[in-house]
């Protein structure tokens, strides 16, 4: 994976400053030993299937047996609609990001302010988040059904007319699945921010209570500027939950339907592979799917590089 | 929103001001919000099927224990809970203990490559498994794992790998060096020193890995779901996506399911919670 073989002494004990000062420069072979299983492990499920995907991803199935090199699956994806779709379909599930973010900041800096009980409270909004998708999936299902209480709610309410299939609906499907992962995903962004404020030293805020600021600009320009950080990980945790960690909830709760109302990346690559019995084509999927998460990983590295250096001045 | 600012930063006097009272409001509808799904999972598992269609929104009267004994007794649950034990214990077990290796190796010792394997390392935390699983699919069936435990082992330990050797380099460089040196110049061993001296002091990032990766991997579906395809090898989680196909207009036998698959978690989590928070934050860095 990376440059573990023939270390090459001096130089590299010179380039490397090691926190820990060690004494001893000559060549070891003892850490390699440390890192062996691991590297055993990274190179079988995350190395191996790499080079394969890539490989397989240029390989076109062809009806005489040997497959040829070619770029034939990625021109079929190009031409396909689901794939299309599914594209749309991970961009349209970012709209939950700032929806998240903001609920998120909203709720952790009222637990901030230590209202009565805000342990018990820290606690209860943080038990989605440990719930197993299938099992948060299966019982918004029946929340969800015609006769489920989110209908049965509408109904007394005297907005029956508003009652709806929410995952039987193509044009609702989305953003039902959108708000059940804001439900399992909220408590984690409150309980992320909450611990941040925990830390910023009281001296500020204090300062800032003594010029007499209220709870509005107090939080807009002291607490939450020095949240910057973490919100900024937060979001880019958020997006990429979005883009590739979403398939339990779609296998659970619609399978990608009504038609392919619902299907995600991630979705198309499983059904390709275990459906439509096409891996050449799921792999060229993972690929565009891998390159698009590592652009973005790259993307925010970049500006995360930019804005520490912005600071400093 | 404003309110006065005897409230604003906590600690001064919580006297009942309108801003305090919108607070709880907003906390209480929020945990109502929260936890509404689990109360329903519970209370149906409880009810008979004409309980629940009489209704569905109260607890049941009289509880009945019938759905869950029914669950565990049909569709091979105990096999599932077994296996999803199983699964997670080895995991999270093998993960943690090559993760400390590698770990200490790299916040204690110097050599060619370390700040690169260790970046390297880190930014496999963003890959999305579904990337790696057709591949690792064919291997599984080419080296005749697939249905077999060991198969979903072995993926979910490097799967867990990534984020456990952050965890524990950020821990180990943050440990006082002094007493290693000591150890060391008393003539003891480097795996020594990290067995006896290291660990004993890890002993909360070693229970922050393990809460972490048990989460992850009791909860995973989709790993499950692609090399444990026959019913005796699935996991609990995965099963339960079966069973709900199976017994769907039977909500109270389902939600028996779903309420079995989610109790460990949850005992889990009343009794460890600072390790998950402390987990879950710490992979915010910095």
């Amino acid at each position: 994976m990376t440059q573990t073989g023939a270390p090459t002494g001096r130089a590299s004990a010179l380039r490397s400053a090691s926190p820990t000062k060690k004494k001893r420069r000559r060549v070891s072979l003892t850490p390699y030993l440390y890192l062996t299983p691991v590297i055993v492990f990274l190179g079988l499920v995350f190395a191996y299937p790499f080079v394969e995907i890539v490989r397989s991803s240029f390989l076109v199935p062809s009806a005489t047996g040997d497959p040829t090199l070619g770029t034939a699956n990625y021109k079929y994806l190009l031409g396909d609609q689901v794939f299309k779709q599914s594209i749309l379909h991970n961009l349209i599930l970012l709209l939950a990001v700032p929806i998240m973010t903001v609920l998120a900041l909203l709720f952790s800096l009222i637990l901030f302010d230590q209202v009565r009980g805000w342990k018990v409270y820290r606690t209860l909004i943080f038990t989605p988040y440990i719930l197993a998708v299938p099992v948060v999936g299966t019982t918004f299902i029946y929340l969800y059904s015609t006769s489920g209480i989110v209908n049965e709610i509408l109904r007394s309410a005297g907005a029956g007319f508003l009652a709806q299939d929410w995952l039987g609906n193509p044009k609702l499907v989305l953003p039902s699945i959108m708000s059940v992962i804001i439900y399992r995903e909220l408590g984690f962004g409150v309980v992320l921010f909450l611990a941040r404020m925990m830390s910023i030293p009281g001296e500020l805020l204090e300062a800032a209570k003594l010029d007499g600021a209220n709870w509005y600009r107090m939080h807009r320009h002291v607490t939450i500027p020095q949240l910057r950080s973490v919100i900024e990980f937060f979001v880019v945790v958020e997006i990429m939950t979005m883009l590739s960690w979403v398939f339990a909830y779609v296998y659970t709760m619609t399978g990608g339907g009504p038609g392919f109302a619902s299907v995600i990346m991630e979705f198309y690559i499983w059904q390709n592979a275990f459906e439509f019995q096409s891996p050449a084509i799921a792999s060229a999927l993972a690929v565009l799917l891998l390159v698009a998460v590592s652009g973005l990983v790259f993307l925010q590295h970049r500006l995360r590089r930019r804005s520490e250096s912005v600071d400093d001045v | 929103m404003s309110t006065t600012s005897s409230t604003a930063g906590g600690r001064t006097r919580r006297a009942f001001t309108i801003g305090g009272l919108l607070k709880q409001a907003l906390l209480i509808a929020m945990s109502v919000f929260a936890l509404y799904p689990l109360y329903y999972m519970v209370i149906t598992a409880f009810k008979t099927r004409e309980q629940y269609l009489n209704s569905q929104f109260m607890p049941p009267f009289r509880p009945t224990l019938e759905n869950v004994l029914e669950a565990l007794s049909r569709g091979d649950l105990l096999t599932w809970i077994l296996n999803s034990v199983i699964v997670t214990v080895s995991s999270v077990l093998i993960a943690t203990a090559v993760s400390v290796l590698a770990a200490y190796a790299l916040a204690r010792m110097d050599f060619y490559g370390r700040d690169a394997f260790l970046n390297g390392a880190v930014s496999l935390m963003v890959v999305p498994p579904v990337v790696l699983i057709v591949p690792l699919f064919l291997l599984m069936v080419e080296v005749g794992l697939i249905n077999t435990l060991p198969s979903v082992i072995i993926v979910y330990t490097g799967l867990t790998i990534p984020i456990s050797v952050y965890l524990l380099t950020n821990f180990f460089r943050a440990l006082p060096y002094e007493i290693e040196e000591a150890a060391r110049i008393d003539g003891c061993t480097t795996f020594g020193i990290l067995w006896r001296i290291v660990l004993p002091l890890s002993a909360p990032a070693l229970l922050t890995c393990v809460v972490v990766n048990a989460l992850y991997v009791w909860n995973e579906l989709l790993v499950a779901l692609v090399f444990l395809q026959s019913n005796e090898s699935r996991t609990l989680v995965a099963g339960l996506t079966l069973f709900k196909g199976q017994f769907s207009v039977n909500e109270p036998l389902v939600m028996s399911g779903a309420l079995i698959a989610t109790v460990p978690m949850l005992l889990l989590y009343l009794v460890g919670q600072r390790f998950f928070i402390r987990g879950l934050v710490a992979g915010s860095g910095k």
